[in-house]
């Protein structure tokens, strides 16, 4: 790790006015993603500034029924906050299906958000990777690529985004509130990452002098019909090659409206509005199911090590859209995939 | 690590060693660290606590796990200064009076461990998750203990010494 300064930030405001100050500094909250980065040398920031002790870690209610969470709310207190179990469900258990205890209760929800890859090439130095270093190449494309995306790759990245908490809340229409030296302003979930195109070294949308202040979830949190199924090499504290988040609204056996997003086929959470389209107003079985995967991974393109995950996704949506139809969401503890 | 003066360019003042204090089991710590000291490395390099074990130094082996401020975490992916003011408990601050931990003689009486190397983070693991209070089945002790790895696979006598700790059959 390459030494460095270490300020605390005082306030929001501060924190921006920091960070605008010195272009190669890092803020740190959990640091669960950042430290491992200074370690590997992927990240050498002359500066660290420490934002774990800002006033940005209560969930609270918002005026219209929705939720609003602190950027520095620990991943296990957001988890397991009642609200959070009563009414989001799909979120909890998204975030329960991430990482260990102790990491999630490092962890802080703002840093869930802008965590880097784990593509093998981004983290190591002695590779070309055009992620880390723009314009040196993309070493997975060819290499091992057995983790990496399916869906809205380009010739210069194939990495995927790594959290699962990200999926649920791309599938919920969370809002990430960001404040600058300019006006705040509110991001959409779907508009936050960012597909790799010809600039992978950018992860979001989110400019150098901003610092994600909150996440906001609308009203709906489709509580009666959702599932977060998540598959991977081994049982726990692995990423995802596949995850679905699935949320129903149904009356009777109508569906009323979908929510689908897939992990870790992409560079960020992928939602297909026209799948979606395709489930609202069917029946909810197997046709609609079936034709709603279909058009999630028409697209889809496979690489050397990892064309099984376009048969491995389309059968986790189906799966998962069966369990939320059902009401019996995957659960994080029995693995049992039912 | 080299300490070096330069790091930041010309015109910005020396890396400089950051005063904080730290209650580790109990005792209140004083002492002046380099940014860059993770909690882990302070623990066994400056306050000899070698209990605490560096296994992968990445946050995939739960080794390092700890109590701080009484909540389980990974003291190898955090720094030692952000920590300033808190309290942690390791593998040497869970015994009281010479008496074993009730996880400590569970971990003895089940044989939850071979090499050991992996048994302090497992222990503070396991503190952490009975204050949780969130596991009652072994599935659910399975999944919340999978932070921590075993390679000798102990894990089947790891459940059965928790499971024991926290009073079931």
């Amino acid at each position: 790790m390459n030494p460095f300064h270490y300020t605390r930030a005082s306030d929001v405001a501060d924190a921006v006015r920091q960070i605008a100050a010195d272009p190669s500094a890092r803020f740190i909250a959990g640091g669960t993603n950042l430290i491992d980065l200074m370690k590997e040398d992927v990240e050498r920031p002359s500066r660290l500034i420490d934002i774990s002790r800002l006033p940005l870690k209560s969930v609270e209610e918002t005026a219209v029924g929705g939720l609003r969470i602190g950027a520095l709310v620990p991943n296990s207190d957001l988890a397991y906050h009642p609200l959070v179990a009563e009414r989001y469900p799909m979120l909890a258990s998204a975030i329960l299906a991430g990482a260990s205890a102790q990491l999630r209760n490092m962890a802080s929800t703002g840093g869930n958000l802008l965590q880097r890859t784990r593509c093998y090439y981004f983290y190591d130095v002695a590779t070309p990777c055009n992620k880390r270093a723009p314009g040196s190449g993309c070493s997975a494309i060819d290499g091992l690529n057995r983790m990496h995306a399916i869906l809205g790759t380009s010739e210069a990245c194939i990495a995927t985004h790594p959290s699962d908490m990200c999926v649920a809340l791309a599938a919920l229409d969370a809002t990430v509130h960001v404040a600058g030296p300019a006006a705040a302003r509110a991001i959409a979930f779907t508009d936050f990452h960012r597909l790799p195109e010809d600039a992978p070294q950018r992860d979001t949308n989110l400019q150098p002098d901003e610092i994600v202040t909150a996440i906001e979830l609308p009203p709906r949190g489709f509580a009666a019909n959702y599932t977060y199924l998540k598959i991977r090499d081994r049982l726990s504290y692995a990423f995802a090659l596949v995850s679905v988040a699935a949320a129903l609204e149904l009356e009777g056996g109508t569906i009323k409206d979908a929510r689908l997003a897939l992990g870790g086929v992409a560079h960020k959470p992928w939602r297909d509005p026209m799948a979606e389209a395709a489930l609202r107003g069917q029946p909810a079985g197997e046709v609609a199911f079936s034709r709603a995967a279909d058009l999630m991974l028409g697209d889809a393109k496979g690489f050397a090590h990892n064309a099984f995950k376009i048969d491995l996704a389309r059968r986790a949506v189906l799966r998962a859209l069966a369990q939320a139809a059902a009401g019996t969401p995957q659960s994080q503890s029995d693995k049992q995939i039912r | 690590m080299v300490e070096t003066d330069n790091a930041a360019g010309p015109g910005v003042r020396p890396l400089e060693k950051i005063p904080m204090s730290l209650t580790v089991n109990g005792v209140e710590r004083r002492l002046n660290i380099a940014p860059w000291t993770s909690l882990l490395d302070l623990l066994r390099d400056h306050l000899d606590l070698t209990g605490t074990k560096k296994g992968c130094d990445h946050g995939q082996c739960g080794a390092c796990s700890v109590l701080l401020d009484g909540r389980r975490i990974i003291a190898c992916l955090t720094l030692a200064v952000m920590q300033d003011g808190a309290s942690v408990t390791t593998i040497e601050g869970l015994a009281t009076d010479g008496a074993l931990h009730p996880l400590q003689q569970a971990f003895i009486d089940h044989d939850a461990f071979q090499c050991g190397y992996c048994t302090p983070g497992q222990i503070c693991s396991a503190a952490g998750l009975i204050a949780e209070g969130r596991a009652k089945s072994a599935d659910e002790i399975r999944e919340l203990m999978s932070g921590n790895i075993c390679r000798c696979g102990a894990y089947p006598n790891i459940v059965a010494a928790i499971q024991h700790a926290m009073g079931q059959p």
